[in-house]
């Protein structure tokens, strides 16, 4: 070993973990990241969703749509929230409310006495595919299972008791790339907008430039705005782009107004815009940033609903989840594009980023160092 | 008396548990050149920085230009050019660009013929493209002078000018200060140079934290109280530890070919000396004390806490 010194090899090695120790931020990754991972692949990610929500629209009420809907119930795969009308039914849907509307058409009970297998219609939110296959192939057995031994006289092998119409709404023939493109849009954005801006004012700060900008009369939110405004175009062209892609290569149906789409867009920019400046009037230097942008991004990759089922995941994570924006901004583009829905089937994903932003802009402002101290 | 461009007392800042700057007292008069002096570490930037808003000071009071130090800082930075002791302006933007932004930055309404007289000034006119970034040290000093001077400050604070920049640069750059200084501009800059220091009205010595003199380089000296001998003759750097054990002989310092040995009992320590020259046939010599053997003396006196 010419020239190799133990001794000087283990000081840097010590030094190295002293460092370490000493970088929280790096640190917290380090742990943090997979236990995250851990948590969600080991316990929290059910590919195969249960407790969906579920609506109920009884036109003809009897015994056999009563014991129907409690055998659902104990499949634990639906959660029955309510009887509703069938107007009701469709704004829920639109409103990502429910998962499924489960429909009893008028003379349910007498045409299944009868042998003339009444239809039974199952109406699903297949915006997410993967979200439904499961609760869908339990619909089909308990058919069966719950009609045929109260039938007299019927052979169960003969006919099913029900014909079971299932209507994949928004998206029938389960395309993953309806879901997946306009969950991109989020992610790309996400990933862009929080780390540009954080690296922005944090490259200022590592080549001593801030100090010169602090010494002119800027004031902090001129300075935050103005720093702001460039991305903000970034990603309006980063949007178009998907956009443009979604389109002509994914032939991903467009069914809102465009002009409420990038509303929602600009929305969502301007929450990842705050947060990235808030990153970067806290973090010291651009690694710091690059980091904080990470820590945030792969929650929201993962807790969002846009790798998994935002309803397979346990409630906790579904908690941490609704604080995303990325969560709130799946839903509003995936109800513009793929269930046309208009302004007013939007505010409840709209006020959580809403609030998200003002909190992140109250923060950064606090943070932010208008004087070096 | 002349009036005050900057009149505070009692300034303190702190850093978590480091007492950066303790009670700074500070009197400038409009129109002078004011030498900021002490070695590094010793709470001058963070002395300057205070004093243009950058930072705020935990405790004191004060005017700068007329404006309360710790209430008016957004006044005081509009009539403030504060030169950052590394060079601060934008690497990746051109010469134009960076005038151009801090002449924004200051809202002015002539922005245009201001910068364009700035680069006419400069002579960087035909260089104007160029990225500020691949400019010489000389002329990144000149560059950040001239963005200093856009707004028409009533107030110039220099941190460490002329680091790192040649004589010829810096003889410039001092003529300039005098200009500025006789058209009315109050100017505060920090050094390490005796030469730069001698070329300021009045001085102020600053150590960890402390103001230890202050008043022109006359006074400062006198302040002193020194008495020293300047010591020439063959092998004298070979001396200088013996020197510095004689009774009386407080400092020794070589400037050029000579030692200069100091001390405040002037009378022991010619004592000392005579016999030293007799016995090794050294001429020692009686000379006006020099600012740096005043500022060596200050800086040996002062308690360094740090090491403590």
């Amino acid at each position: 070993m010419h020239g190799f010194s133990f001794s000087r090899w283990l000081g840097i090695l010590l030094k190295e973990f002293i460092q370490l120790r000493r970088d929280r931020l790096t640190f917290g990754m380090i742990v943090g990241i997979p236990i995250i991972q851990l948590m969600l692949f080991g316990f929290a990610i059910n590919s195969d969703p249960k407790h969906l929500p579920t609506a109920i629209v009884i036109a003809d009420p009897g015994p056999f749509a009563r014991a129907y809907v409690a055998a659902m119930a104990n499949s634990q795969y639906f959660k029955i929230v309510g009887q509703v009308d069938e107007a009701q039914a469709d704004t829920l849907l639109d409103r990502s409310e429910v998962q499924f509307v489960v429909t009893f058409p008028a003379g349910f009970h007498r045409d299944l006495v009868r042998g003339r297998s009444p239809t039974l219609l199952v109406e699903a939110d297949a915006t997410d595919p993967m979200a439904t296959g499961g609760a869908i192939s339990v619909l089909r057995q308990l058919g069966v299972e719950v009609f045929a031994p109260d039938l007299p006289g019927r052979q169960a092998a003969a006919r099913p008791p029900v014909d079971l119409r299932i209507h994949r709404r928004y998206n029938p023939e389960g395309i993953t790339a309806y879901n997946v493109v306009p969950g991109l849009l989020g992610v790309i954005l996400t990933m862009t907008m929080v780390l540009m801006t954080g690296l922005a004012m944090t490259r200022e700060r590592e080549r001593g430039t801030f100090e010169n900008l602090l010494s002119t009369p800027a004031t902090p939110l001129e300075v935050m705005t103005g720093k702001i405004v460039p991305y903000i175009l970034i990603g309006l062209l980063q949007v178009t782009l998907v956009l443009l892609a979604a389109r002509w290569i994914f032939d991903v149906p467009m069914h809102g107004s465009l002009l409420l789409l990038y509303a929602v867009v600009l929305l969502f920019i301007c929450a990842n815009l705050t947060l990235g400046i808030t990153f970067s009037s806290i973090a010291r230097n651009q690694l710091q940033a690059m980091q904080m942008t990470f820590f945030f991004f792969l929650p929201s990759m993962l807790l969002s609903g846009f790798m998994f089922p935002f309803r397979g995941m346990p409630e906790w994570a579904q908690a941490i989840g609704s604080v995303l924006p990325l969560t709130h901004f799946l839903l509003l583009v995936r109800g513009i594009l793929l269930k046309g829905n208009g302004l007013a089937a939007l505010w409840d994903q709209t006020w959580p980023i809403l609030a998200f932003i003002a909190v992140v802009l109250a923060i950064g402002l606090k943070t932010f160092r208008r004087t070096l101290d | 008396m002349d009036a005050l461009a900057i009149d505070v007392s009692g300034i303190n800042k702190r850093f978590g548990d480091k007492h950066v700057v303790r009670d700074l007292a500070l009197q400038v008069r409009q129109g002078e050149i004011y030498g900021f002096l002490g070695p590094n570490g010793s709470g001058k930037t963070t002395s300057i920085r205070m004093l243009c808003g950058l930072l705020t000071p935990d405790s004191g009071r004060g005017t700068c230009l007329g404006l309360d130090v710790l209430k008016e800082s957004a006044a005081i930075k509009r009539q403030v050019g504060y030169m950052t002791q590394k060079f601060s302006l934008w690497d990746d933007l051109t010469i134009a660009e960076n005038l151009d932004f801090v002449a924004r930055m200051f809202g002015m309404a002539n922005r245009r013929p201001a910068v364009d007289q700035t680069l006419d000034d400069l002579g960087l006119a035909g260089r104007r493209q160029q990225l500020a970034g691949t400019l010489s040290g000389g002329w990144k000093q000149r560059l950040a002078l001239a963005s200093c001077l856009l707004h028409t400050p009533r107030l110039l604070l220099l941190d460490e000018p002329t680091a790192g920049v040649d004589p010829k640069a810096r003889r410039d750059f001092w003529e300039e200060i005098h200009r500025l200084s006789a058209a009315g501009i109050t100017v505060l800059v920090s050094t390490h140079y005796m030469d730069e220091a001698e070329r300021c009205h009045r001085l102020a010595y600053i150590a960890y934290g402390s103001l230890l003199a202050s008043g022109t380089a006359a006074e400062v000296v006198a302040g002193c109280q020194l008495n020293t001998w300047q010591i020439s003759g063959d092998g004298i750097h070979g001396l200088a530890e013996r020197l510095r054990g004689l009774p009386g002989a407080e400092q020794v310092a070589s400037f050029g070919a000579t030692l200069h040995v100091s001390g405040r009992d002037g009378a022991l320590l010619q004592a000392s000396l005579r016999t030293l020259s007799d016995a090794t046939g050294l001429q020692s010599m009686a000379v006006a004390p020099s600012l740096e053997d005043a500022f060596i003396n200050l800086m040996q006196r002062s308690p360094d806490p740090l090491s403590s």
